[in-house]
Order: structure tokens, then C-alpha cells, then sequence
């Protein structure tokens, strides 16, 4: 009997040794997105919010390097935050959305409809830098299912050792420093800033299909769905960088949706001038995305907007927003200074 | 037999074949001795061995190789 | 289903529980269902060609069967009022039916095999020759029929024999045909053993479950760290071989030598445990091949099932076959040598020849089979040179020394051969393999020629730990069976083995996407 219980013992501990050090080596080798590859780094940093936020806004590169909460809640007292991704396609959008819906209701969803123009899954890469931060639950396990692009498998994101193990020869003292330890945002609440200037110039032409892809349609659709059912207002934009192109059979298209959704759908490449952005000055890369200076500008007047259209609470004066905020701007203002004086 | 050990030694002049019991299962005689003692065979006894008795068990001993001959010898009469 | 898939482990994982826990006497039931499932998720056109192989056995075996009966019956009749003569007659009319549908059954299941095999080599060529379009095209070689096409077969020449009777129940020939870890890799199997073994009642042993779970360990370590990581850079070799010529291709002999050897005999483990933890014994296929000291002996001892079945129903029915000793006494007169030599090597030669096409359509096998005979016919002849040798230098011949320059010999040998393989026409085989003595490029091998070829140096260097691990365990079996050596040590000691073999498959192994970083750099689009 105590050699049978000796040995169930022994049994034990040997799984429990095997799989602690399954799991150190998996935390070990999983990319810790923070020193490179940082926009995997996004995903998991809403989770670390201590405060709630009126203004959600979901999508992809368009979102979380073109609107500042910093911004946004120093000039109205508005309380926001950018659940962006790298190439965040909009089945990721919507679980990453219905994710955030379990844990606080906003007024407004805002959705950038750039990347509706992909209807199918495009790179494991990014699926993995989109949901490798999220939570584990129905949202996540919906996410990976409606991502996966051939030859991927659910085992992999359940045990991220499985994808990650040939990191093994390529661990960077990155690995080492941010193995149990998720260091410091790398975001200003989802925000991605970039400093350069590279003036936008003639805009490649391309081939495409005058028609969204029904998949993506269908996709907006059910986050309308989601949205109304949670009584929370859905706002449509496409922020103002010229490229990728966003078409006008698109923006037809779009427009015909909200309204027949009841949504409002705000195109912002033609308000450029009423916004104030100058692609000459306000883009890093030829006008593909803002920088720092374009994405103040448009926060301002898109704050404004969303106030005046959602009636929005200034939040300015509460204790709890103030000291978050103001901690935040701290790290913002730094943050602008250091990446400005690394380029001279 | 004294005429079978003669054919086998012929094939193999270093091993004992009187007291062997593993020839196939020990490796000595491989597939082509096999087939060269059963011709050796035919033209010394006169005794077709079909394929169905070429099995290591039949082979495995002097002692074994040759009551599978007179066991076969006495069938044909 | 392949080996390496979740899909495998998860058919495993509802499998054996549900075998051990169903009444004994339909655990080969389940089974049967079991392999139907995993037929079936393969292709249902292979379980057509399945069921086809299975009732054409089936029934002509029975037919042997009743034959024999009747055989016995109306020659024992025929003994008080018949001649010698007319009994003989009646005996050779009765052979003679079997022979009909002996033929008849062949026919039908060695042509599945040979329109599947070469349906497509053939199409290619007639629609070379005539220029129609080509067929067979489509025809995707079923999963595992050349194995278990060859057992069947095998099993119906056995009857056919006489050997042993037919199986009654069609549906336990059924589970034979298709026992599913059979389908992957092999062996071939014999119905007297594997057969019986399927249909057996078995309980659930903890500590066999043990040992069967750490023989599947090591195949998967065999085939994850060290076969699938190789397999790339042997890839990579053959695929150009314009580019990768001289010592290049020695190091594609090696690689892929070791390679080959994880790969086989990392599977054969795993359908081997994979029968074991099912209580079923499965004959062992390899016996360190490696250490053989000629190629007659490595055959011996790699895919030594695949061999035996070559010398059972061909290479001895021919060589003592009624043509061949005729042929054998025709060539008399030329010298006893010469006459007694005819059928061993018409035999030899056809075997391997055979044998070359088994293992594919490509010309390339062929030439290799041939060859392979060519070689073990040679050495055959060169005995008595070597006996001279020995008996003139014995100190030198009986030293460890010499004993491992003739394993060394043997691997390369087989190795040099074994570049047939690699390349798709005879012709490149050759060329490739004789750049070896005309080109001197170590230099370029070693300066940045191995890192061309898809793996880092880590990747070489953990797949000279899985050889070196490879080797010495052969090393250490000499002296003995492995496992239950583990297994003595405790239970607790040999998860241990189990967990540390499943650990180091997980982090070394090469298995999906492999991480590229540039990849994950968000280009910003």
C-alpha cells in the first residue's frame, strides 16, 4: 500500500516538474513582442486598464496609429481606448470587440472599414499578433477558429510552445527579460506613436473587385448586431491616409450598409482639410499612416465630433481618470521626446 | 547423411554441421546456400524440395534437412 | 493519417481506452471498427480497394480449404477400386482448379497494386508514345496497400500451400488486411501470427501500456528530432543537382542515411508500440541494420519482413520452380558451377529487380534493385578471396578494427546505392554520384554550403545528438533489450524516461510552422 502510494507519489511529481517546465519553456519561447514586433504587444495591454472607457475604437493600423486617447481625454475629457492589431482583419475585430463587451460597456464603437476589403484569412503571422494577447474564453476561442488560415491548428494557440519551439536557437535578451514579466505598455492605451516625417506622393494604381467581400459584409453585419444588442452606438470611419486606396465602390457600399443599419459612417480622406491634416507633414510613411502630429490633429477633431454626437462626459476632474491620464501623458510627452531626438 | 554433410561442408568447410542446430536462425546459411544445397540435393538424391517446406525449421540442422529428404523421398514412392 | 498528426493521438487516445473497456470477446470488433474509420477517413476509394482484396482472398482461400477436403476425400474413395495412375490424374485436377483461382486471386490483387503503383508512370508513357492524354493521373497511391496487399497475398499463398488452414470468418481477415498502425509504414505481417494476435482477448497490462508508450516516444523522437529535420536538407541536396555535385554528395549520402534509418525505423517503432499497447504483437522489422558487415547481411536486417516475404513466395518458389531446374540441367555441360549457379542468380536478380519496383515506379528503383543483387551476388563470389585473406592476415580480420571497417564499408556501399533514390532519372543518379571522385570541394561544403540547405547550425547540431543518442542506444541493446531494463528501474524512473523523451520532442522536434521573424514584421499595409 505505501509503495503503491510512493509511487503515484513519484508519478505525480514527475508530471507536476514536467509540466512547470513545459510551461517555463513555453513562456521562454514565445515571442515576447515588446522590444520587436511590438504590435503583438497591443492585444494584451487592455487587459492591464484599471478604468473604464466611453470610446472603444476596433481595427487595424488605421486605428492605433491615427487616434490618441492621450488626446482625446486632455482636450475633452473623453475616456478612450484602441483595441488596433496589425492587419486586424474584422473577424478578429468582432471577437476582439465582443471580448471587450464582457467586461465594460461603452457608448461608442468606433470601426475603422479599411480592412473589409479582406474577406478571407491572410497570414498566420498575424492572426498570431492579433489573438496571441487575448484572453482565454468563447470570444477567443471563436477568434481562432474564424482565423486560422491551412495548415494551422487550435493545439498551437492552446500551447503556444507547439508554434514557438524552434525559437529555441533564436532567444534574444529580450526572451530572458520579459520571460515572466509582460514590462512596461508599449501603447499610450492602444495608441502606437511614430514621429518621422515622409511626405505622401502619387498613389500606386491597383486592380480590384468594385465589391466588398460578402464574408467581411457579413462579419460588420454581426457587429452591428453585437452592438445594438449591448445598447452601444456603432460609428463606421475610414481615417484619412490615401493608401492603401480605399475605392469609392467601397465607400458606396459602406455608406449603403449604415444606413440601412442606422449607423453613421464618417469618410475622413475628404475632410483632410477641415481636420487640418497636412500628408506633406503629418504621415511617417508617404501617407500610409500618421504620424504623431497628424494623429493629434485628428483626434481633436474627431473628439469633437464624437462629443457633440454622442454627448459624451467630460471626464476631466474625476480623481480616478485624472491620475490615470495624467500618468499616462507623462509617459506620452517623454515617449514624443525621446523617439524626436533620436531622429536628429 | 554422411552424403548430406558432405554437400553442406562443401558449402561451408568451417562449421561444425553435426552438432549446429541455427544454421538459418544463426545466419550460416543464407538464401543463396539455401538454394545451392537444394540444388546440390536434386542432383544427389534425386529429391525435389518444394517451396512450401523451404522454412528455417527444415533447415536449422543437418538432422532436420535430412529427415525432410526421406520423409519427401518416401512421398514420391 | 499520418504518424505526426493530432488527428492520430486523438483516434489513439479514443481507441484504447475504448478497447480495454468493452467485454473481451468484441474487443476485435472494435477494433475492426476502429480500423474501417481510419480506412475510410484515408480515402474511400482505398477502402473499395480493400474490400476487393479482402473478399477475393477470402474466397479463394476457402476454396483451397474445401479443395483439400474433397482432394482427401475422393482419393481415399479412389485407393480400394482406382489406379495409381488415375489417382495421380484426379490429384492433378484438383491442383489444377487451384492453380486457376490461385492465378485468378493474384491477378485481381497484385493488379490493384500494379495500377495503382504504375498506373500513373505508365499513362505518362503511352501518352508519350501516342500522344492521348495521359491516364491514371488521378489515381493517388492508396495508404499502405503495398503493405498490406503483400500480407494478404501472403497469406493466401500460405493456404495455397497448405501451410495453414483458411480463416473462416471473412471479417477477421477483414481486421488483419486492415489493422490501421500496419497501414502507415508497415511490416508486412503473417496471418499465423499478427492475425491470431488481432483476434485474441486482451486486458490491459499498466506496466505493457508503459513500455508501449516509451517505444512510441522514441519512434516520434526518431522521426520529429532527427528524420524530419534531416529531411530537409536531403531535400534540398537532391533538388538541385547541378548545384550540389562532388562532396556534396557525400554529405547527401550520410544526411540521408540517417535520415532514411529515423524515419523507417522511428515509424516501425511507433506502429509497433501502438500494437503493443494494444496487446498485439507485431513482428519487429529492423535488427540494428547498420551494423550489418555486408549488404547480403543488411538485408537480413533492414525492413527484414519485406525480405522474408521476397524469399518465401518468390525467391525460393522460383529457384526450385520446375523451368528453372530444367534450365539448371540444361546449362550441365558448361560445368557444375555454372549449372548450379543459374537459378541462384535468375533468382537473385529477378528478386531484386523486384524489389526495386516495389518501393517505386521511378526507373531509378529498379536500377537500384538490381544493383543491390549485382552486389550481394558478387560478394557471394568474392568468399573464397576473402577466406584467403582472413586465413593469411587473422590477427587483422578477427581485430574490432576491421570488424568496424567492414560495417563502415557496408553503410557506404549502401548509401552510394541509396542515391538512386534521391534523384528522378538514372542518369543523374550516376553523375552525381561519380562528381564525388572528380570534384574536391570540402571547401565549398563547409563554407556556407551546409547553411544553404534550410537548416541553421543548431539544426545540425541537434540532429547529431538524436544520431549519437541513435547509436549508442544500438550500442547498449546489443547487451539486451532496452525497455525492460527501464521499466525495472520503477514506474515513477520510466515516466520519467517518458516525460524527458515527450519534453524534448516538444522543444527540439521539427514539426509545423517553424518560426520565421521577418514573417511576423508588420509591414504596415
Amino acid at each position: 500500500m505505501k509503495r503503491k502510494l510512493l509511487t503515484v507519489g513519484g508519478v505525480l511529481l514527475a508530471c507536476i516538474v514536467f509540466f512547470g517546465a513545459l510551461y517555463a519553456a513555453s513562456r521562454l519561447v514565445a515571442p515576447k513582442y515588446h522590444d520587436t514586433l511590438t504590435e503583438g504587444h497591443l492585444t494584451g495591454e487592455y487587459y492591464r486598464e484599471t478604468t473604464d472607457h466611453d470610446v472603444l475604437f476596433i481595427g487595424d493600423c488605421e486605428v492605433f496609429e491615427h487616434f490618441s486617447p492621450v488626446t482625446l481625454y486632455n482636450e475633452y475629457g473623453i475616456t478612450s481606448f484602441i483595441r488596433g492589431g496589425a492587419q486586424q482583419l474584422v473577424w478578429h475585430s468582432y471577437y476582439l470587440l465582443e471580448d471587450a463587451l464582457k467586461t465594460e460597456t461603452p457608448k461608442v464603437v468606433v470601426y475603422n472599414v479599411l480592412a473589409l476589403k479582406y474577406g478571407e484569412p491572410q497570414s498566420e503571422a498575424y492572426n498570431r499578433l492579433n489573438l496571441d494577447g487575448m484572453r482565454w474564453g468563447a470570444a477567443k476561442i471563436g477568434a481562432i477558429g474564424a482565423s486560422m488560415t491551412e495548415g494551422e491548428d487550435f493545439m498551437s494557440y492552446v500551447f503556444p510552445l507547439l508554434r514557438y519551439h524552434d525559437r529555441i536557437d533564436k532567444l534574444t535578451k529580450e526572451d530572458l527579460a520579459y520571460w515572466f514579466s509582460d514590462g512596461e505598455p508599449v501603447s499610450f492605451k492602444g495608441y502606437v506613436m511614430h514621429t518621422g516625417v515622409n511626405p505622401a506622393t502619387e498613389t500606386p494604381q491597383e486592380r480590384y473587385d468594385p465589391k466588398l467581400p460578402g464574408s467581411s459584409m457579413e462579419w460588420l453585419s454581426k457587429m452591428a448586431d453585437l452592438c445594438e444588442e449591448k445598447g452601444v452606438s456603432l460609428v463606421l470611419i475610414k481615417s484619412p491616409s490615401i493608401w492603401p486606396v480605399w475605392h469609392p465602390e467601397w465607400d458606396a457600399e459602406i455608406e449603403a450598409f449604415a444606413k440601412s443599419r442606422g449607423l453613421r459612417y464618417d469618410n475622413m480622406i475628404a475632410e483632410n482639410d477641415a481636420i487640418g491634416v497636412d500628408l506633406q507633414t503629418d504621415t511617417y510613411d508617404q501617407g500610409q499612416h500618421l504620424n504623431v502630429d497628424g494623429a493629434e490633429k485628428l483626434s481633436r477633431w474627431f473628439g469633437a465630433v464624437l462629443r457633440d454626437a454622442y454627448g459624451l462626459t467630460d471626464h476631466r476632474g474625476e480623481a480616478v481618470y485624472d491620475a490615470d491620464y495624467a500618468r499616462l501623458t507623462e509617459r506620452y510627452e517623454q515617449e514624443k521626446q525621446r523617439l524626436r531626438s533620436e531622429e536628429h | 547423411m554422411e552424403q548430406l554433410l558432405d554437400i553442406l561442408r562443401e558449402l561451408h568447410p568451417e562449421t561444425d554441421f553435426e552438432t549446429e542446430t541455427r544454421l538459418v536462425d544463426g545466419g550460416i546459411l543464407a538464401s543463396f546456400d539455401i538454394v545451392m544445397l537444394i540444388t546440390r540435393i536434386e542432383e544427389e538424391f534425386d529429391v525435389v524440395i518444394p517451396a512450401k517446406d523451404i522454412v528455417p525449421e527444415h533447415f536449422n540442422s543437418a538432422e532436420a534437412l535430412y529427415r525432410l529428404i526421406t520423409r519427401i523421398a518416401e512421398q514420391d514412392d | 493519417m499520418l504518424f505526426p498528426s493530432w488527428a492520430f493521438l486523438l483516434f489513439l487516445a479514443v481507441l484504447v481506452p475504448v478497447y480495454f473497456l468493452v467485454p473481451k470477446r468484441i474487443q476485435w470488433i472494435v477494433l475492426l471498427i476502429a480500423n474501417a474509420v481510419f480506412v475510410c477517413i484515408a480515402g474511400l476509394l482505398g477502402a473499395v480497394f480493400m474490400a476487393v482484396t479482402v473478399a477475393t482472398v477470402y474466397g479463394a482461400t476457402r476454396f483451397f480449404d474445401a479443395s483439400f477436403a474433397r482432394q482427401r476425400e475422393t482419393l481415399a474413395a479412389m485407393k480400394a477400386t482406382h489406379t495409381k495412375e488415375e489417382r495421380k490424374r484426379k490429384r492433378l485436377s484438383f491442383e489444377r482448379r487451384r492453380r486457376l483461382v490461385l492465378i485468378a486471386a493474384l491477378v485481381v490483387n497484385i493488379g490493384i497494386l500494379f495500377v495503382l503503383k504504375y498506373g500513373a508512370a505508365i499513362g505518362r508513357i503511352t501518352a508519350g508514345i501516342f500522344g492521348t492524354k495521359a491516364f491514371g493521373q488521378d489515381l493517388a497511391l492508396t495508404m499502405g496497400i503495398s503493405f498490406y496487399t503483400f500480407s494478404t497475398v501472403g497469406y493466401l499463398l500460405d493456404v495455397y500451400r497448405e501451410s495453414i488452414p483458411a480463416e473462416r470468418n471473412p471479417l477477421k481477415l477483414a481486421l488483419f488486411t486492415s489493422f490501421f498502425p500496419l497501414l502507415v509504414q508497415g511490416p508486412i505481417t503473417r496471418f499465423e501470427t499478427v492475425g491470431k494476435s488481432l483476434t485474441a482477448p486482451h486486458s490491459f497490462d499498466g506496466k505493457r501500456f508503459l513500455s508501449a508508450s516509451l517505444r512510441i516516444a522514441w519512434g516520434y523522437w526518431k522521426k520529429l528530432i532527427v528524420a524530419d529535420r534531416l529531411l530537409v536538407a536531403v531535400k534540398a541536396l537532391c533538388a538541385k543537382p547541378d548545384v550540389y555535385r562532388g562532396d556534396f554528395i557525400f554529405v547527401e549520402m550520410l544526411l540521408y542515411a540517417a535520415c532514411l534509418y529515423a524515419d523507417f525505423t522511428g515509424g516501425i517503432d511507433i506502429t509497433i508500440g501502438v500494437g503493443e499497447m494494444l496487446g498485439v504483437t507485431v513482428e519487429e522489422n529492423f535488427f540494428r541494420p547498420y551494423f550489418s558487415k555486408s549488404i547480403a547481411e543488411y538485408w537480413r536486417r533492414w525492413h527484414i519482413t519485406l525480405g522474408e516475404w521476397f524469399k518465401r513466395y518468390v525467391y525460393y518458389p522460383l529457384s526450385v520452380s520446375k523451368p528453372m531446374r530444367d534450365l539448371s540441367k540444361a546449362t550441365r555441360k558448361l560445368g557444375a558451377g555454372v549449372s548450379r549457379r543459374v537459378p541462384v542468380y535468375l533468382a537473385t536478380i529477378l528478386v531484386w529487380a523486384l524489389t526495386g519496383a516495389w518501393h517505386g515506379s521511378n526507373l531509378t528503383f529498379l536500377v537500384w534493385g538490381i544493383l543491390n543483387g549485382v552486389v550481394i551476388l558478387l560478394s557471394e563470389e568474392l568468399k573464397p578471396l576473402y577466406a584467403r585473406f582472413h586465413a593469411r592476415f587473422p590477427k587483422l580480420t578477427e581485430s574490432t578494427f576491421y570488424r568496424g571497417f567492414t560495417v563502415i564499408r557496408t553503410v557506404l556501399l549502401l548509401s552510394s546505392l541509396r542515391i538512386l533514390d534521391c534523384y528522378g532519372t538514372v542518369r543523374e543518379a550516376f553523375s552525381s554520384f561519380f562528381s564525388m571522385f572528380t570534384t574536391w570541394n570540402w571547401g565549398a561544403v563547409f563554407r556556407g554550403g551546409v547553411q544553404s540547405l534550410g537548416l541553421t547550425y543548431t539544426d545540425y547540431a541537434i540532429a547529431a545528438f538524436g544520431v549519437l543518442a541513435m547509436f549508442t542506444l544500438s550500442m547498449v541493446q546489443r547487451k539486451g533489450a532496452i525497455r525492460p531494463r527501464i521499466l525495472k528501474r520503477g514506474t515513477v524512473f520510466s515516466v520519467c524516461v517518458l516525460l524527458v523523451l515527450i519534453g524534448t520532442i516538444l522543444l527540439f522536434g521539427r514539426y509545423g510552422f517553424g518560426f520565421d521573424a521577418s514573417q511576423f514584421i508588420y509591414n504596415r499595409f
